[in-house]
């Protein structure tokens, strides 16, 4: 090669592949940007790892979306950078109820993202509900519910124990009727994750606040459930008990 | 020593005329050289041209609908046979992993996992059996719809509308090696986030997001300005399967005695550089193995007027 005039059709065509071939790793880097930036916090699906092994593990294929008996979990796109086909809950449109007792998608996991040591509900922990919004929870208003909680358009589904545990509800088809309204508490799937305190010492006072406790796992039912729009209670995700 | 070559040209490099050749295949070019046949040629390729038949295209296309169509069925109707997407998919309960995708979930999380290794296993077995790149043609979807680009492409080009600008092969072993080390170093998986096999594959099974303005962007720009762009010179998907499919049993064979040299079969392959041993004077055998980056689409089977390039199982021949 060396001492011979490098044809010029050559050159060209090194050029034109060193800047397509700088192109293609570019446009991967791109995803560095949703990633660090925090773009879109996600609710991951139960089990997942800390976020940035979950992103490495997860080989992107949906079989947890596959088995989800509520079809809670959806992929992320390309604006999620590295987490494009990476599993999240948006709670508020279809939250985890853990009515598939053995933590499905867990079990589905090719990879281990999920992570394959959990097998009660109990043992989540994707995030930590809070009252975002006091001001507005119908609880602390001392206010009812009279029909459903969600009203349509909305389709998300829950599955009623006491109607058919295999079938999903549309929420925006079950009708409640509530002197006060108690969702959060009564639709939370982990016995005792939160409680409705009274706020005063009357009796007569029919004002609760929700409180979260230590066992909540995060799943997002109540930020679902919530009859205020928007929700009055959410989950933050991946915060731990005690953390600020 | 021709394995050997076989993964140099699909690394990158030129194919290179063999330096030795057999005294039968040495004999069989000599006789060719004293026939002049260009009228029996016109005849033979005028027979073909009337019972033209894209028969190995036809069964591929139909096969790899089929297979996409699997996955989008089986959870459509939740039966449940193949669950998953093309990255990773449990089949009747066996676990399935694409060994590139498996590959850089491991550089980049750096654990090796039991269940992608026993998936990764099953696959490497199968598609070693079934000639590694027969993923590409016979699987990957993105692969039809790059098909039906370089059609347009063609198209455009036999009108002179647009000109194919042609990278270095070699493009792909690079950035094979930078991807590798981008999962390595950053500990994500940099490469699946433009994977256009896994954004289309999750795209007809979970219904389609902004991630395919990205594949409809390398669509166009393969229509516009590089003839196959991603599966000829960019995907490393390609090159994992090309190294596992290099001693594959399932290939395209080649006989020299009837071939006109004419180069029909160079003209519609994906990868033109495995079939140099089809030009006059470089078979260095009567019959010669195609080799490792072969996608074994068979669209050169169907183009051949004379029946020299047909697929072959190696080590059946012997048995029957």
């Amino acid at each position: 090669m060396s001492g011979k005039p490098i044809n010029p059709k050559t050159r060209r065509q090194v050029m034109r592949s060193l800047a397509l071939g700088s192109a293609m790793v570019g446009a991967s880097l791109f995803g560095f940007f949703p990633v660090l930036r925090k773009w879109a916090p996600r609710l991951r699906p139960p089990g997942a790892l800390p976020e940035r092994d979950f992103l490495s593990a997860c080989i992107k294929c949906g079989q947890c979306v596959q088995v989800c008996p509520v079809k809670a979990i959806q992929l992320g796109d390309l604006d999620e950078g590295f987490g494009v086909g990476v599993p999240y809950i948006p709670a508020r449109e279809q939250a985890c109820d853990f009515s598939c007792d053995a933590v499905q998608c867990v079990l589905a996991c090719p990879t281990g993202a999920l992570a394959h040591d959990i097998d009660k509900k109990e043992q989540v922990h994707m995030g930590l509900a809070r009252l975002d919004r006091p001001g507005a929870c119908l609880a602390r208003k001392g206010e009812g519910v009279k029909g459903p909680a969600r009203p349509a358009p909305f389709t998300g589904v829950h599955r009623y124990q006491e109607i058919d545990r295999w079938k999903p509800v549309r929420l925006a088809t079950y009708k409640y009727d509530l002197e006060v309204c108690d969702l959060c508490v009564r639709e939370c799937p982990i016995q005792g994750a939160i409680t409705l305190e009274p706020m005063s010492a009357d009796p007569a006072d029919r004002r609760r606040t929700p409180e979260v406790h230590q066992s909540c796992t995060g799943c997002g039912m109540c930020e679902m459930i919530c009859p205020t729009e928007p929700a009055s209670i959410v989950v933050d995700i991946r915060r731990k008990w005690g953390d600020a | 020593m021709a394995l050997l070559d076989s993964l140099k040209v699909m690394l990158g490099a030129a194919p290179v005329r063999p330096k030795t050749v057999t005294p039968a295949a040495q004999a069989m070019h000599e006789a060719k050289r004293q026939v002049k046949g260009t009228e029996r040629a016109r005849e033979i390729k005028a027979q073909h041209e009337a019972h033209k038949s894209n028969k190995w295209r036809n069964i591929r296309w139909a096969t790899l609908i089929a297979v996409n169509l699997v996955f989008v069925l089986s959870y459509r109707f939740d039966v449940q046979l193949v669950e998953g997407a093309l990255t990773a998919s449990r089949v009747v309960g066996f676990h399935m992993a694409d060994l590139n995708s498996a590959l850089q979930v491991m550089l980049a999380y750096k654990v090796i996992l039991i269940n992608l290794v026993i998936g990764t296993g099953t696959v490497l077995f199968m598609w070693w059996l079934l000639g590694g790149r027969t993923f590409c043609s016979w699987v990957c979807p993105y692969h039809l719809l790059a098909e039906i680009a370089e059609k347009i492409h063609l198209m455009l080009a036999a009108r002179r509308v647009v000109v194919d600008y042609p990278l270095h092969r070699g493009t792909r072993t690079v950035l094979y090696v930078v991807f590798a080390l981008l999962a390595v170093i950053s500990g994500y998986t940099v490469y699946e986030s433009i994977s256009p096999t896994g954004i289309v594959s999750r795209a007809l099974i979970y219904g389609p997001g902004l991630a395919m303005i990205w594949v409809l962007g390398l669509l166009a720009y393969e229509i516009v300005f590089v003839r196959r762009m991603w599966c000829r010179y960019i995907c490393p998907i390609g090159l994992t399967y090309g190294l596992v499919g290099a001693v594959s049993p399932v290939r395209v064979q080649y006989s020299l005695e009837n071939c006109l040299h004419e180069g029909d079969c160079r003209k519609v392959c994906l990868v033109p550089h495995v079939l140099d041993c089809t030009k006059k004077t470089y078979a260095e055998d009567l019959f010669v193995g195609i080799g490792a980056d072969c996608t074994r689409c068979g669209l050169c089977i169907d183009a051949c007027p004379t029946g020299s390039l047909k697929y072959q199982i190696r080590g059946l021949d012997k048995l029957l």
